[in-house]
């Protein structure tokens, strides 16, 4: 196997076909490199200028600090976006959640009229385009003589999370062998035992994905929030306003905050699944 | 409720279900969908104590029948009674009835201690530990205890599923298809210490295969379910020697079936014709309604000799081999008859004799008492078209 001792009896192979193997056999990895950078630029570029001694405009690199890192409110109004932004995230998760799971099980679990209806129907709101599910909702609001603000902004963010929820979820009831509940209730577990012991643990890591996703979509949701929250300012409403004078580097903190904590919530959910299997 | 049940015809239940005991009983149960009917006016006695097969072809209605007993599903019409409780409408939790899955349902998220303590918990037993140390024992797995059950083999996935099931001391243990996932070795071994287990138990076991080889290793009685109906029940030799049907004879095991034609007696026998060469066979053991029957005879009761040499008990005369098997214990012929039929003979390489060459003449032989009769409209192929390996239903 030795590539040194060169042997006269075995032909070489030429230059062009190595070339042409050596890419067949690494294309792929080029091409996720490739991927991967184009993917990962922007976050990184972020995660830069929260380093950046800007001062008011965060557009030209002017030298490292850590003072926006231990400020990450000096900014004004950043802290009180960002609450407002968890607030909402939070509240609309949690309805989200538990209205969306109790879909799922509806349409994956039982045999009713409008079934597949219903089924269509909760796809819908991810098809409509959001400018017109905010200029709707804000209208019907005003019709019904709600004014836009916080709890506005918690119902549009419940309403447009339900469907992914819903997704998400009914994807894990569908993997879950109906055999197994069956097995539960052979073994002496009423309904609800069955539901708490066996059904909620095997399908909580669908309802744990969903919940992050409805969390992340609301953290991040602009177009309908803007029209429906008047003059309560979320995070992506004030760094889109901020965009217009120079985003302050506190931002780009936050930001790179939150891709962080997303990843460490990733990667330890990685870990548990991991150590449950062994 | 399941439909076809007017007010009032229930009886109350008079004790808790749970801790009923006794025979089970199944009384004219119908389990029907739209139009079909899964289980059709079933009637069936499992006596308490007992190691029971119910045996059929995929479709058959067993399953479905387990299901019934075990209340994953309500019979449509008909009463399930437990000793002289009645819990044909009863939850299946409330039911001291336990059951081995087909694919073992073990709960993936729970250790396997966790999974054979699950029906203990719900019960609230004591001394939990205890138990389940003493089940994992008699299953010969006490190591597996802290495992998932992803990290087990088929067999031992198997061995706990059966575990997690009789550490409940249930009054009825179910098992459906229970070996099949496994290979043929191992089911073959399973057979064995399933019926040990049975024994040192003593628990009644209610085992649904499409195994005829199975049934008859392990049960001490098999219902022959065909088409939601039993077509027999019986142990298994009563089955095997003297089946009713030509259902019954196919599924288990081969059968040789010959058209002929009731004579007339002969003290306890009857003289039948068969395609002109008179046979005789004891009159207990013909199913026929007229005088038109087939005569059964299995493919290892045969005798093949030479023609010409001297020859006992029935003979059919002017038989040629067709074809020669040698499969090491025995050597399998088929001869075909002046009338046009192959029959299946099955010869133990035991006696010294070279065996046949294709193409010879002989003349077969066998011992009266080894016919069966059956009705003379039976359809001779019912029962043979199943495929032993197929996935049940």
């Amino acid at each position: 196997m030795s590539t040194k001792i060169k042997d006269a009896t075995i032909p070489t192979i030429p230059f062009k076909a190595r070339l042409s193997r050596w890419f067949g056999r690494n294309l792929l990895r080029i091409y996720m490199i490739f991927g991967f950078t184009y993917l990962f630029i922007p976050v990184a570029y972020t995660f830069a200028f929260s380093f950046n001694d800007s001062g008011k405009s965060n557009l030209i690199w002017k030298g490292f600090t850590l003072n926006n890192w231990k400020n990450p409110c000096g900014a004004p109004e950043v802290c009180n976006a960002l609450g407002n932004s968890i607030k909402i995230g939070l509240l609309a998760t949690t309805f989200a959640t538990i209205l969306g799971t109790m879909i799922a099980f509806a349409i994956g679990r039982y045999q009713f009229k409008g079934r597949s209806s219903s089924n269509l129907l909760i796809f819908l709101p991810m098809a409509t385009p959001e400018i017109v599910l905010g200029a709707s909702l804000l209208s019907l609001f005003l019709v019904f003589k709600i004014n836009p603000g916080f709890w506005p902004t918690v119902i549009a963010h419940v309403m447009f999370c339900i469907s992914f929820v819903v997704v998400t979820v009914k994807a894990r009831i569908a993997s879950l062998d109906p055999r197994l509940e069956q097995a539960a209730m052979d073994l002496y577990a009423n309904e609800l035992e069955t539901f708490r012991r066996v059904t909620l643990p095997l399908v909580a890591p669908g309802i744990a994905g969903a919940a992050l996703l409805a969390f992340s979509l609301s953290f991040d949701d602009f177009i309908i929030t803007n029209f429906n929250s008047g003059t309560l300012i979320t995070f992506p409403k004030f760094v889109y306003v901020a965009a217009a004078r120079g985003i302050p580097a506190q931002a780009n903190v936050i930001g790179s905050s939150m891709f962080f904590l997303a990843l460490a919530i990733v990667i330890a959910g990685q870990l548990v699944n991991r150590k449950k299997a062994r | 409720m399941g439909r076809g049940f007017p007010k009032g015809t229930r009886q109350l239940v008079s004790i808790d279900p749970i801790n009923a005991r006794g025979d089970l009983r199944l009384t004219r149960i119908t389990k029907s969908y739209g139009d079909f009917n899964a289980v059709d006016d079933l009637t069936l006695t499992i006596p308490k104590g007992s190691f029971f097969a119910l045996l059929g072809p995929s479709g058959c209605g067993k399953t479905t029948t387990l299901r019934m007993v075990a209340g994953l599903e309500e019979p449509t019409v008909g009463s399930i009674h437990l000793g002289d409780t009645d819990i044909t409408t009863t939850r299946p939790y409330q039911r001291p009835i336990n059951t081995v899955f087909q694919n073992y349902a073990l709960f993936p998220h729970l250790t396997i201690f966790e999974n054979i303590a699950f029906g203990l918990r719900r019960r609230g037993v004591k001394d939990v530990k205890e138990q389940v140390d003493k089940v994992l024992n008699l299953v010969e797995l006490p190591h597996l205890a802290e495992r998932k059950p992803t990290q087990l083999s088929g067999g031992q996935q198997q061995r706990i599923a059966l575990a997690r099931a009789i550490v409940n001391r249930p009054a009825l243990l179910l098992l459906d298809e229970p070996l099949g996932a496994l290979d043929l070795k191992l089911r073959r071994q399973m057979q064995i210490e399933l019926k040990w287990i049975q024994r040192e138990v003593g628990l009644t076991f209610v085992h649904v295969t499409h195994d005829q080889e199975e049934a008859m290793t392990m049960a001490d009685t098999i219902a022959v379910m065909n088409e939601g109906k039993i077509e027999q029940m019986g142990t298994p030799a009563d089955l095997y020697d003297d089946p009713e049907t030509a259902f019954v004879a196919n599924f288990l095991g081969q059968s040789n079936l010959i058209k002929g034609k009731i004579e007339g007696n002969d003290g306890d026998n009857l003289v039948i014709d068969l395609f002109g060469q008179k046979i005789s066979m004891p009159k207990a053991r013909s199913h026929a309604v007229d005088n038109s029957l087939y005569a059964g005879i299995r493919p290892e009761k045969f005798r093949i000799t030479r023609t010409g040499s001297a020859v006992r008990g029935n003979t059919l005369t002017g038989g040629r081999i067709e074809d020669v098997s040698y499969i090491g214990v025995s050597t399998q012929y088929v001869v075909a008859m002046p009338w046009g039929q192959e029959l299946m003979v099955f010869e133990q390489n035991d006696d010294g004799v070279p065996p046949f060459n294709k193409g010879e003449e002989v003349v077969i032989s066998w011992e009266p008492s080894f016919t069966f009769g059956l009705r003379g409209d039976e359809d001779v192929e019912a029962g043979t078209e199943v495929n032993p390996e197929e996935t049940p239903e």
